[in-house]
């Protein structure tokens, strides 16, 4: 085993032991589950700590020495080969998808061991593929490689949706569709590349692009792998597969692919335009941003009027999700310094927004049953110290600060002031506004309503009669969720301020170096 | 003049001690052991700030950044004159209206009595960190705080009326904020490239004339807690809250927070010369005038007693406005001045209102004929407070209204004047029919029988307290004027 070989050589090898390690721990997990039920969770537990701890100490070596780690798979050399590239930009996002994969798989032990329990194995492997295919996605520096490791983590993420309520198969048969739509797109637009560029290498492909900038089969390469992800992200009009496909699954499953499917994807999107394509093409070129803001304008303003119309909680957060894709496509292309800060920097902090908004709707399901926003009824007095975290996670959606939701969406604005994209500013404001009336509608509920009890799972409830007598007493009595729920979920929205304090810091000591410096 | 500036963390300090109270209040056993984490708190707020005095009086300022958040921003704080005075006002009426809240919330056995002394003490740390904020970011996100802090105290009774009430308040405190400060904050932080308050603003050679009114009215509307009308409306509706949350917050704390950033906007940000230059100094002060007029108008139709005094505070807080856009020196001071003497005679009257409902169950004005002759200390007290508000001697209010009116005659704009005398004449006559059937209707008119019952004694010491105070400050005006002196001669560079 070439990983234990000493520290330095296992250090050197992280770039691939990040990826590989879930990927293994999910085969284990797997095949260990049809013997002993029990023996899948820890397994994944372990590995996805261990990748965790991977991801920060990768970050860290970035940090330090400042230059990209390029990592060789099996020694071939690029572009023969294919190789990862561990840079300032694919470090945070695999730091983000390591720990949401962490955090929202230890929050969630008591729900898979009773949701999953016959499916034990098959459902710590799947959420392990799928966490692979997502660190895969962002490490690769190979665009075919990119689309293997795309169609893994869709794959196991049909798979894990499909785990879901009744209606769950349905929903990810949709999103399988149009998944496998823009996956396709994708591998077209790779294909063309490949024709026109004879490399698979995304720094290689780079270095040919200012010789064949004219070049249409590049055009349409650019068009085709663009709509591809956009598919993949749910940007409005091709929104239709998320909303059912988020909503229908199962909590832990929606926790984990919730935040990062489509910030990955922007990622990808980021990554595509600016390490494959070039800036010099995306930007000064083809001068895409007019257009590309105006899509993420729609979007903005057609996923907040959604959320506004949904009475079910989580379909609600699935709209919300749908309009923050906006935030940061058109920050991106608003092909400025400070807009693509923004945007890079909202990938962080609406994954982490997203991961607490999901993990307050577990805690609310465990606590009701039910979905719908009016079963919140009283919550503020029931649960006071989940309802103070899911506070801070909805004033962060919201937009308030010191939250962290607050200050990427600072430079977003300030990136559409300096390009002159008022229309885009004014969706921002505008959702920002619609998001307040979404979230100040569930606390108005928490807070007015009194609490009904429902039937809750974990308790035996005796006749109706002694209930009803019994509700004024317990209308005051406090009683939380377990803490294995409740401490993940407290850590993530104290995280959510301590990156709003600390988004100065992060901007400039990682963000900043993932930029290109010909974005002004 | 080059501003002396030290070094030190006691603004964050002052800012955090009722936030590090909170632990304290949620865990305590006991009602009385919560109540004293809140007094200590107070305390040691009020020592704190008072600490800083001298300091400030020496004509230094203190400086501390938290944390830098962007590459020219940070979370900073700086205490500087102007601060100092609304701090010294809010933290010395916390303590104040803390008694008097422990009065008031057990005498009428309320809900959730931790749940609100909680959210008072974020609300009082949120209004001292809206003071000693060292730019406008970290203003908005004091500004924000407060206005998310007090939701659930306006809100408390968490009925029908609350609900609605809690939306409007909603609608435009953050409305406003969101929609409209926000926006011109990052305009201007696009156009100057900073959002430090510097003493004679940061946009003059930025802006044009075009540019520089839309951002000022955007200012003046955004931070709706100043109630310009009419942006004014929730604050009628927020008197549903308990009555220490209407006096502390809707006579002091909340809506002076509108008045100090729109203060500190005007005077920080957009520039004294900048206002003077393209004259936006007369369309504030143009519509500051009606908000006074209007204001005071319907105050008089007002038979719900504190509703009258909601409508009272929407006028008197446009005199802050009106003196500081009047760019006189006598006018600004008795701007910023009014800030203070407001607050204590605002207070008192909040505090008489709430007595008055602790004792009797009594709203409406028309129903208080005679309740002098039952609460004489309350209604005595009520007296000295609408005096000082109108703007009478022996009371704090006519010092500032004082410097008011000279203010008016120094800039030449005599109109205003006029507005500031018929708007005296206007509180006299929404304020003295309350004080005359309370103690002079006739003998079938009066409602009560001739015994003395006051509100408990938590509630009636600090009426006494701060009507107290409102006559001192008249023989003694020293620390508020010599503040507001002080910062008149930074703005204006006199």
């Amino acid at each position: 085993m070439t990983f234990f070989d000493g520290d330095s050589s296992l250090i050197s090898n992280l770039p691939a032991i990040v990826v590989t390690l879930p990927l293994f721990a999910s085969l284990i997990a797997g095949f260990l589950g049809w013997k002993n039920r029990k023996a899948p969770y820890p397994i994944a537990a372990v590995a996805l700590f261990l990748t965790f701890i991977s991801s920060v100490v990768l970050m860290i070596q970035v940090m330090s020495t400042g230059v990209a780690i390029e990592y060789r798979m099996a020694g071939w050399a690029a572009p023969v080969g294919i190789v990862y590239v561990i840079d300032h930009l694919s470090a945070l996002v695999i730091l983000l998808i390591t720990s949401i994969a962490f955090v929202n798989f230890i929050a969630n032990k008591s729900n898979i061991d009773t949701v999953f329990r016959n499916k034990a194995g098959a459902f710590n492997s799947l959420y392990l593929l799928f966490t692979a295919g997502l660190l895969g996605m962002t490490a690769t520096g190979d665009a075919f490689n990119l689309y293997v490791l795309m169609e893994i983590a869709s794959l196991s993420g049909y798979a894990l949706i499909g785990l879901g309520s009744n209606r769950a198969p349905l929903s990810t048969l949709n999103y399988l569709f149009l998944g496998t739509i823009g996956a396709t797109f994708y591998l077209l637009g790779v294909g063309y590349i490949y024709i026109a560029t004879g490399s698979l290498n995304m720094a290689d492909i780079a270095s040919i692009m200012p010789k064949i900038l004219d070049s249409s089969m590049i055009l349409f390469a650019f068009i085709i792998c663009m709509v591809g992800l956009l598919i993949k992200m749910a940007i409005f009009p091709l929104h239709g597969w998320l909303p059912n496909a988020y909503s229908e699954s199962a909590n832990v499953a929606a926790g984990l692919i919730a935040p990062l499917t489509t910030k990955v994807t922007i990622y990808i999107m980021i990554r595509i335009c600016l390490t494959l394509f070039t800036p010099q093409y995306t930007f000064d070129y083809l001068n895409t941003s007019d257009l590309m803001v105006w899509l993420a304008i729609g979007t903005i303003i057609f996923g907040s009027l959604s959320a506004l119309a949904q009475k079910d909680y989580k379909r609600m957060l699935t709209y919300i999700i749908i309009a923050e894709v906006g935030y940061m496509v058109g920050g991106f292309f608003l092909g400025n310094r400070i807009g693509v800060s923004g945007a890079i920097l909202h990938i962080v902090n609406d994954a982490a927004m997203t991961l607490a908004l999901f993990m307050a709707a577990g805690i609310f399901m465990w606590k009701t049953g039910e979905e719908s926003q009016e079963s919140l009824k009283g919550m503020f007095a029931k649960m006071p110290f989940t309802m103070a975290g899911f506070t801070v996670a909805a004033l962060s959606v919201v937009g308030v600060p010191p939250t962290c939701g607050f200050f990427s969406k600072w430079y977003l604005i300030s990136g559409g002031i300096a390009a002159g994209q008022y229309f885009f500013v004014a969706a921002l404001i505008f959702s920002s506004l619609v998001n307040a009336i979404l979230f100040f509608r569930i606390f108005e509920i928490a807070h007015f309503e009194p609490f009904k009890d429902h039937h809750h799972h974990s308790s035996n409830h005796s006749n109706k009669g002694e209930e009803a007598s019994a509700h004024d007493t317990h209308e005051q009595t406090i009683k939380e969720a377990p803490l294995g729920m409740l401490i993940p979920f407290m850590a993530v929205s104290i995280l959510l301020v301590v990156l709003g304090l600390y988004s100065g810091q992060i901007v400039n000591n990682i963000i900043n170096f993932a930029i290109p410096s010909s974005i002004l | 003049m080059s501003i002396e500036t030290v070094l030190s963390i006691k603004p964050v300090l002052a800012v955090l001690v009722s936030l590090l109270a909170i632990p304290g209040i949620i865990s305590s056993r006991s009602q009385n052991i919560r109540e004293a984490w809140t007094f200590a708190a107070a305390g040691i707020k009020l020592l704190l700030v008072v600490s800083m005095l001298p300091i400030i009086l020496d004509g230094k300022t203190i400086n501390y950044t938290l944390v830098q958040v962007f590459p020219d921003v940070g979370i900073s704080f700086r205490v500087d004159a102007l601060g100092m005075l609304f701090a010294l006002v809010a933290s010395s009426l916390w303590i104040v209206t803390s008694l008097y809240s422990v009065g008031y919330m057990r005498s009428l056995d309320e809900h959730s009595q931790t749940r609100y002394f909680a959210f008072f003490a974020v609300a009082i740390s949120a209004t001292i960190g809206v003071a000693f904020s060292a730019n406008l970011l970290t203003l908005y996100l004091f500004y924000e705080i407060l206005s998310l802090a007090t939701y659930p105290l306006v809100t408390h009774h968490q009925d029908k009326e609350a609900r609605s009430s809690g939306r409007k308040y909603l609608l435009y405190i953050l409305g406003g904020s969101v929609g409209l400060a926000l926006p011109a904050m990052m305009i201007t932080y696009h156009f100057t490239g900073t959002l430090d308050f510097a003493p004679h603003g940061v946009m003059a050679g930025h802006v044009n004339s075009g540019l520089a009114l839309l951002l000022s009215m955007m200012f003046l509307f955004g931070f709706a807690k100043v109630g310009i009308m009419p942006m004014h409306s929730w604050l009628p509706a927020a008197m549903v809250a308990p009555t220490p949350v209407s006096a502390l917050l809707h006579a002091v704390a909340v809506v002076k927070v509108g008045a100090f950033s729109v203060v500190r906007v005007m005077t920080g940000i957009i520039g004294t010369g900048v206002l003077a230059d393209f004259n936006i100094n007369g369309i504030i002060c143009a519509i500051a005038s009606i908000t006074i007029v209007v204001a005071s108008l319907i105050a008089l139709s007002q038979d719900e007693l504190k509703r009258r005094l909601a409508f009272s505070t929407i006028g008197q807080l446009s005199y802050i406005i009106l003196g500081v856009a009047l760019l006189s020196k006598s006018g600004m001071t008795g701007g910023i001045l009014h800030i203070a003497m407001h607050a204590f005679g605002k207070i008192t009257l909040f505090f008489c209102a709430g007595a008055i409902f602790c004792a009797t169950g009594i709203k409406y004005i028309s129903k208080m004929k005679g309740i002098g002759r039952r609460m004489p200390i309350t209604m005595t007290a009520f007296l000295i407070g609408s005096l000082s508000v109108i703007g009478f001697p022996p009371c704090g209010g006519f010092i500032s209204k004082w410097h008011l009116v000279l203010g008016t005659i120094e800039s030449g704009r005599l109109i205003f004047l006029v507005v500031l005398l018929l708007s005296s004449f206007l509180n006299a006559a929404y304020f003295f029919p309350v004080f005359y059937n309370a103690f002079f209707c006739s003998a079938d008119e009066v409602l009560f029988e001739d015994r003395v019952e006051e509100a408990p004694l938590w509630c009636v010491v600090p009426l006494v307290i701060t009507a107290s105070l409102s006559i001192l400050l008249f023989f003694y005006p020293q620390p508020f004027l010599n503040l507001a002196s002080l910062a008149v001669q930074t703005i204006m560079g006199i």
